[in-house]
């Protein structure tokens, strides 16, 4: 039982690090109708910041300033290659942000160089202990931090004039336009959110040990849970990766249980999990019917 | 004054869709325009809005002035700043956000005023207020029209741009959007109002334009209109009044009957 419960715990950590990455997938598409591939690379450029950033800054300093940092890049991305190629078919636009996501990880390696890094983060493998169930302080930290997240990027679509705007913009662009929404700065604006939630994701992702240029494998995990959870819905995301994340983490407890079915089942449940979510709900959870005309 | 000056329109780099439209919306005034489907009315309010772009439409002649300013070359959020707002065509409110958030979009331009407008509106609108909660998408199409009016006067525009608004209307509700038009005139916007109800249009505008095919074919004020055999029998449904002949249908007689009176 105490198995059971550590699982699912760590799914929540872990989940928690999938719901901020698959939250900015989310809300570029919303926004601008692309699903963005450049995720990963911008993730991979939040923690190398971090690493770096760490050092004089402390975890704590390093953390929201690796986070504006990479919120600029996303801008710059958007600024640089989204933008020129407005009005041509969404999946050339993903292809480009793909090329970009190649080129970003490319220049990033360089700063990982050969020797491993890490994020200097205060948790380590530290663990927390209750009765008999043992829970890593990461874990624990990356769930509340992603709560916070969470909560603050509600309150911002709920209750901002920007906010309000984005919201508005997904619904029906040009109807946005018309009522005097900058439709450019919709597009700025998202871009830069999905960058600082990847830098904030990747982190999380990577502390308690160290990285390599590998970690943006973890990101890809983003894109199952984006289906599972509907394309266009903020909820699905949230929902979706904690969910993905408890799978995940319960199947790697018991996989060796299974040993017919290799050491790495843990690995595929994302997607498995997704084509079971499909087959009864082909719009995800949460997403809407519209998205498939897209 | 809004004014628009020869201008010609082109979608997609080939198709001209406007040819030398000039029309005059005076401040405080009502102004009808009418015409048949793909005459091009919508256009003209795109292009009016700075919205062409969305469409790969482009204005390729003639300007658009706001009391003597070319604004054809701005972005909608300026023009919108300026105090031209448009009621786009099929009311395109936000279906996902509630009633209440749709207006607040319509205020984006004036958020100091938020507040101050969603009472006007509310006072202009009282099914609104009951709905402000809704859902904007669950509300039934005489509703969506009040919304989409609202919104748009949330950004205090001086000039109101309505394309089409009693579409898909039963006749009560078209009567009280007529009532409303005219209340948002008195207090003191001008409207150019985008009407295949021509019998409508002409009863609150006092000026009236018909396009036809993306030129002006008739321009003259709505009392002078009303008794236009033409409008009355392709817009009003009426029968010229000079003859008692059977109403024929608008293509047969289009080609030479109605050029030929334009020209004298
Ligand atoms: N986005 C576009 N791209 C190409 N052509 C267009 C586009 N929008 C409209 N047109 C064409 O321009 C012409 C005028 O269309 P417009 O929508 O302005 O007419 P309208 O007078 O508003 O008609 P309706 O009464 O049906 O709304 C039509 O021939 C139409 O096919
Ligand atoms: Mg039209």
């Amino acid at each position: 039982m105490s198995s059971f419960v550590e699982g699912f715990l760590r799914g929540i950590g872990v989940g928690s690090v999938y719901a901020l990455l698959a939250l900015g997938f989310v809300i570029i598409y919303k926004a601008t109708r692309v699903i963005s591939f450049a995720q990963p690379a911008l993730m991979l450029a939040g923690v190398v910041l971090v690493s770096h950033l760490a050092v004089p800054l402390g975890f704590w300093g390093a953390l929201p300033v690796a986070a504006l940092l990479t919120a600029l890049l996303g801008l710059g991305i958007e600024r640089g290659a989204v933008r020129p190629m407005i009005g041509r078919p969404a999946f050339v636009v993903a292809i480009i942000t793909l090329g970009v996501d190649v080129a970003i990880r490319v220049v990033v390696n360089i700063f990982i160089g050969l020797d491993v890094r890490n994020v200097h983060d205060p948790w380590g493998l530290g663990t927390l202990v209750i009765g008999d169930v043992h829970i890593e302080h990461r874990h624990i930290a990356a769930f509340l931090c992603a709560a916070v997240l969470v909560a603050g990027l509600f309150a911002f679509f709920r209750f901002t004039r920007m906010g309000l705007a984005m919201r508005a913009a997904a619904d029906d662009q040009e109807a946005a336009l018309a009522q005097g929404v900058s439709v450019g700065a919709v597009f700025a604006l998202s871009w830069a959110l999905a960058g600082a939630l990847a830098a904030v994701g990747g982190t999380f992702a990577a502390a308690g040990g160290s990285f390599d240029g590998t970690l943006w494998l973890t990101a890809l995990v983003a894109l199952p849970v984006i289906i599972l959870g509907g394309l266009d819905s903020l909820p699905g995301a949230v929902v979706g990766g904690l969910a993905v994340g408890v799978a995940q983490e319960l199947v790697a407890t018991y996989q060796n249980h299974t040993p017919w079915l290799g050491g790495n089942v843990s690995v595929i449940t994302p997607y498995v999990l997704m084509l079971l979510v499909l087959l009864v709900r082909p719009y995800g959870l949460f997403g809407t019917r519209e998205v498939e005309r897209v | 004054m809004l004014q628009v000056r020869n201008l010609e329109v082109v979608y997609d780099d080939v198709m001209l869709v406007l040819r030398g439209v000039s029309l005059d919306l005076p401040s405080g005034a009502v102004v009808a325009l009418l015409g048949a489907n793909g005459a091009g009315k919508t256009t003209l309010l795109r292009a009016l809005t700075g919205l062409l772009d969305v469409h790969d439409g482009a204005v390729t002649k003639g300007s658009v002035t706001l009391d003597g300013d070319p604004i054809h070359g701005l972005r909608p959020a300026a023009i919108v700043r300026r105090g031209v707002s448009q009621v786009m065509e099929g009311r395109r409110i936000f279906g996902e956000l509630s009633v209440e958030d749709n207006l607040r979009v319509g205020g984006h331009t004036n958020a100091g005023a938020v507040g101050e407008r969603l009472d006007h509106v509310y006072g202009l609108f009282p099914v609104l207020k009951d709905r402000r909660r809704k859902l904007a998408g669950y509300l039934s199409g005489g509703e969506q029209q009040m919304l989409a009016m609202g919104r748009a006067l949330m950004a205090k525009p001086r000039y109101l741009l309505l394309d089409e608004p009693s579409l898909g209307l039963a006749p009560r509700l078209v009567d009280q959007v007529r009532e409303i038009i005219v209340e948002i005139n008195k207090s003191g916007t001008a409207v150019l109002l985008v009407e295949q109800n021509a019998a409508m249009a002409l009863s609150i505008a006092s000026h009236g334009y018909v396009l036809e095919t993306g030129k002006v074919v008739l321009d003259k004020p709505a009392d002078r209109l009303l008794a236009d055999d033409d409008v009355r029998e392709f817009y009003l449904g009426l029968g010229a009044a000079d003859t008692g002949a059977a109403r024929r249908s608008f293509r047969d007689v289009k080609h030479y009957k109605r050029r030929k009176r334009w020209l004298s």
